[in-house]
């Protein structure tokens, strides 16, 4: 039994209530390829079995890994390169030179998936300044609990550690346990992570004086993604820097931010008196 | 603009499908079957901007390619990608102590070689700018 329209549907309801994510009609495919591997954990034989069984005996432990497999998404160390380049060439010296010595700068990665991301920015951090692990702390956060978990072990398969990561940090910043890779204790002191959902009313956390919130705004509609941006805000530091994806921007959603080009890519800052 | 590749494995099947990840991505491929042949193609005076090179080979294995290499400063612009099932810690400090510049652990996918080649600014559309 396929996915039938009245599973796709339950889907589509149940991952939009839970995230503000919104699947458009046609993803059907997208639904069956993600939940696949679910249903076949469970003994079951294909996805609209599983959905189905989902829907007239709800259990929480099952939607809540059918939103995160509808949630989460593919991930590469630098991914996109150009904002992480921007945080070393122009965002850490310009914070470095405004804060004072013994102030702790605050990164906020705010959609980490299985940690790429966070600890992109802490090998970064880590090669550009002494004691990095004391004078920065990044926090870590995904809608999925699995994800947070992936986080915080900080270990990699062959395949993803390939996956943009120049040979010379992964020699420097990791070592192999088993058939994996570990990264570092001093990057894992800088990265804390935790569950948050961005459409959900936030946590207390920050203020970040910088905020990784990539290729997330584009599985909103408008106004989430309105809302969204004006949470951040209310957790960034007046001078502080947004980084968005690539194919994200802030303009004709949120006027409250300036857009600052930083080399090939840009950089977003909360607009005084907005 | 452009660009070659010279792609040295002992291996027919890994050969054909890191060459056509490259020619994919708009490169000019030449191949070999291990290090003294690759040398062979680059004595002839083409030079080209990568080399994809695996470790155990016959006759010359990657890592003497490598430093057989960086011993030629005609060939010191060539950027040295090593892409092999050798995935000890050591061993990547090794070939990048020897002059590699990148490291591919097989398994991988056309992603990886995209990712890596992005980072080292030789994605053909780079290369061109």
């Amino acid at each position: 039994m396929t996915l039938t329209a009245t599973g796709f549907d339950w889907v589509r309801a149940l991952v939009h209530k839970e995230s503000a994510i919104v699947l458009q009609p046609g993803k059907e495919y997208l639904v069956e390829a993600r939940l696949l591997p679910i249903a076949r954990q469970l003994g079951l034989s294909d996805v609209g079995e599983f959905v189905d069984s989902v829907r007239t005996r709800p259990s929480a432990d099952h939607t809540r890994r059918i939103v995160e497999a509808l949630t989460t998404n593919e991930t590469s160390w630098f991914r996109d390169g150009d904002p992480f380049s921007a945080l070393s060439s122009t965002v850490l010296p310009s914070l470095l030179a405004k804060r004072n010595a013994g102030e702790r700068l605050q990164i906020w990665s705010a959609a980490c998936s299985s940690g790429q991301e966070p600890y992109t920015i802490a090998m970064l951090l880590e090669d550009a300044l002494p004691n990095a692990a004391s004078r920065v702390s990044i926090t870590a956060t995904d809608l999925s609990r699995e994800m947070v978990e992936r986080t915080r072990a900080g270990r990699f398969s062959q395949l993803e550690v390939n996956r943009g990561l120049p040979a010379p940090m992964l020699i420097r910043h990791f070592t192999r346990v088993g058939s994996e890779w570990e990264v570092s204790p001093a990057l894992r002191r800088m990265v804390t992570a935790g569950e948050c959902n961005l459409a959900a009313p936030l946590p207390r956390m920050g203020p970040f004086d910088v905020v990784y919130l990539r290729n997330v705004l584009i599985y909103f509609d408008l106004p989430t993604k309105r809302s969204i941006l004006s949470n951040v805000r209310t957790l960034m530091r007046p001078d502080g820097w947004l980084f968005l994806g690539a194919a994200e921007t802030t303009l004709g959603v949120d006027d409250s931010w300036e857009r600052v080009v930083i080399g090939r890519t840009s950089a977003y800052r909360p607009l005084k008196g907005a | 603009m452009n660009v070659r590749a010279l792609v040295i494995d002992d291996s027919r099947a890994m050969r054909r499908i890191v060459s056509s990840i490259l020619e994919g991505l708009g490169y000019e491929v030449q191949q070999a079957g291990h290090g003294r042949e690759g040398l062979d193609v680059l004595e002839t005076g083409w030079v080209p901007e990568l080399v994809c090179v695996d470790w155990n080979m016959p006759v010359m294995d990657g890592l003497q390619f490598v430093s057989a290499v960086r011993t030629n400063p005609a060939w010191r612009s060539m950027t040295i990608m090593m892409v092999t099932s050798e995935s000890e810690h050591t061993q990547i400090v090794r070939a990048l102590a020897a002059g590699a510049h990148e490291y591919v652990i097989k398994p991988f996918t056309a992603d990886a070689i995209r990712d890596k080649l992005a980072l080292l600014g030789l994605l053909p559309q780079e290369v061109a700018l």
